[in-house]
Order: C-alpha cells, then sequence, then structure tokens
C-alpha cells in the first residue's frame, strides 16, 4: 500500500539508511505564533546535503541542513529555535513572525 | 533515532495502523508505541490523548521531557450508494480531511461526471472491499437503499471494525436491516455498532443537511474512538 503523500520523509529516511548514507532527521517539536508547519513535520537529510520533507515554509530548512551536517559527523542531538525575538531570525528570516523549535538527530 | 524503530514505525505506518514515536529529548532514546500497548501514568495519559487527537507535542512528566510524534492513517469514508446525499457528502468529506470513496454497482448512478472530485467503483461492494480492505481508520455510511447492495457492505464494516457505521433508513427499515443481519450471525452488541437513522440528530431536512449530519456523526466518532488495548485490526 502506498502512502497518501509521496514523497514521504521518513520512508525516504528509511531507503537513504539501506543504502549505507548517514542521515540526520529534524522535527518541529513546538512552534508559537503562525508557524507554517506544525508540531511533529519532519525534514530528512543526508550526509551529502540531499534532502525531503520540511519544518517550516522553507524560511529555516538551510540553517536546519547545515546543522544536520554537525549532527550527523557528531551524533549529538541538537535543539534549535527560531524566531523573531532570536537574532539568528532575522538572519535565516522567519517571514511569518512565528517561532519554532526543531529537534535534529542521528538516524542510529 | 534508533534505526529499528524507524523501521518498526514505517512498517505500522505503510499497514495503516496507527503509531506515536515517543522520544525521550533528554537523553534522545525513542520507542514505537502502538495503539495496542499498554503504557500506564502521566505518559500513558498523555499517549492516549495524542492518538485521539492526532495532535503532535513535547510534555514534561516528572522532569524529564518527551516528543510524541504521532502518525494516524488517513481517515476513508467509505460511501454505499451514488444518491444525492452523496453528493453532498463529497465536498463535507474532503473539507472535513476524509478520503472518500463510493461504490455503487448501478453504473447508471456511479458515473464520474456526478462525482468529479471522488473516487466511483461501479461495482459490488465486497469486490470492491476485497481489493480495497476496510479497517478501523474506515467509516461506512450505507445509502444505497437496496439490501442487495448494503448488507454485504455491512456486514465488512462490522468486521473490519469501523470506527463509524451509519445506515440510511426509518427506524422500520432499520429494524428490518438489524433481522437480517441476525440470521448472517451477529448479535444485539454488533448491530448497536450501526448509527441508525444516520448521523446526528439535527433534524436535517434534504439531502444537503442529512450529509452534513453524517459528516458530523464521522466526526464525532473518530474524535471518541478508542483503540487502545484493543487486537489491532
Amino acid at each position: 500500500m502506498v502512502l497518501q503523500q509521496p514523497p514521504d520523509p521518513l520512508i525516504i529516511a528509511e531507503r537513504w539508511m539501506l543504502e549505507g548514507r548517514d542521515v540526520a532527521i529534524a522535527t518541529v517539536i513546538e512552534t508559537w505564533g503562525s508557524s507554517p508547519r506544525q508540531a511533529g513535520s519532519q525534514l530528512v537529510i543526508d550526509n551529502s546535503g540531499n534532502f525531503e520533507g520540511s519544518v517550516s515554509g522553507g524560511c529555516v530548512e538551510a540553517a536546519v541542513i547545515a546543522e544536520a551536517a554537525d549532527v550527523i559527523r557528531h551524533g549529538k542531538p541538537a535543539m534549535l529555535e527560531f524566531g523573531v525575538a532570536d537574532e539568528t531570525a532575522w538572519k535565516v528570516g522567519l517571514s511569518c513572525g512565528g517561532r519554532i523549535k526543531v529537534y535534529v538527530e542521528r538516524l542510529g | 533515532m534508533d534505526p529499528f524503530c524507524l523501521k518498526k514505525l514505517n512498517k505500522e505506518r505503510l499497514e495503516r495502523r496507527a503509531a506515536i514515536l515517543l522520544t525521550d529529548l533528554t537523553d534522545g532514546r525513542d520507542r514505537v508505541v502502538k495503539e495496542t500497548d499498554p503504557v500506564a501514568g502521566k505518559l500513558g495519559e498523555a499517549i492516549r490523548k495524542a492518538f485521539l487527537t492526532g495532535q503532535s507535542g513535547a510534555i514534561e512528566i516528572d522532569g524529564s521531557s518527551f516528543f510524541l510524534n504521532v502518525y494516524l492513517p488517513s481517515p476513508r469514508l467509505v460511501v454505499i450508494g451514488a444518491v444525492h446525499i452523496s453528493e453532498a457528502l463529497a465536498p463535507m468529506a474532503k473539507a472535513a480531511g476524509y478520503e472518500m470513496e463510493i461504490i455503487d454497482p448501478r453504473s447508471a448512478f456511479a458515473t464520474p461526471e456526478r462525482f468529479p472530485d471522488v473516487a466511483v467503483y461501479a461495482d459490488w461492494p465486497h469486490d470492491v472491499l476485497l481489493e480495497r480492505p476496510l479497517d478501523s481508520y474506515c467509516a461506512m455510511a450505507v445509502l444505497s437503499h437496496d439490501p442487495k447492495i448494503d448488507d454485504p457492505a455491512l456486514e465488512m464494516a462490522l468486521k473490519a471494525g469501523c470506527f463509524y457505521i451509519g445506515a440510511l433508513g426509518s427506524r422500520t427499515t432499520h429494524a428490518k436491516r438489524i433481522e437480517r443481519l441476525k440470521t448472517l450471525g451477529f448479535n444485539d452488541d454488533h448491530t448497536s455498532l450501526i448509527n441508525a437513522p444516520i448521523g446526528l440528530d439535527i433534524g436535517a431536512v434534504g439531502p444537503q443537511e442529512i450529509a452534513v449530519a453524517i459528516i458530523g456523526g464521522v466526526i464525532k466518532a473518530f474524535r471518541a474512538r478508542d483503540n487502545l488495548g484493543k487486537d489491532g485490526n
């Protein structure tokens, strides 16, 4: 049976894992204000920077992908926060004015 | 994430079973919780609520921080009978997030022209539902008015444990329906699971209002369902 919305990030993560790639999984843990993606939304990233899924409307993905490279290297999970109150938010630009917390972990 | 958890989670999702990925944010450890798994205490209560609402979120319990990521199968609404109520129901089901499909062997009724946005199967329910099996994340609305079409569908919905089963018809019609189902081996416990007259009691008049009553009944049943501790389907 096929899932409803291919490509599904977690199905892709499993495929990448079977291909022997190193994989990180980013998950939206909490949102405040108007955030485009709700808690539980996921983005999967491999060691070459390929990614699938989303944790925002596209505004913080680049920063999450950069952090994922470190997480893959060190194996230690990271909790990232993006929001208007945060200086980095001006750089990555959560245009919606919301705040989000993203958990990035290595698969395996 | 533990690779074993990822495999287990994907397997559950592909087989249309609800699952929660429970991550301890303090140490990064995770586990997959199924609806049938018993979990006690405050965490168990949070898991139960998450399965019901489908809302993922973080919780603090006794100084530990957990994230519950809920994966529910997308609910299907299977409608037996390509009738006027089905036409009114189609856009409402879509708006409420249900994948609706219509089954009616009367090919003059079940035409794509009448139902542009819905999967329509102009075949007998028994045949269609063998190909596309029902499960506990399916709702069924039986609307064809023809026992030859409706009864086999009801039988399959009862056996599959659909979270909502509604049947159109007056109390007299339904009493006769129950008698027929009893000759097939169903008892009062089974037949009491059928919502008839169909839908919420809002005094609905005409196909559009009956469709509102049906989708309301489906949503109510979905948010009240309790598969915890039951055998999976």
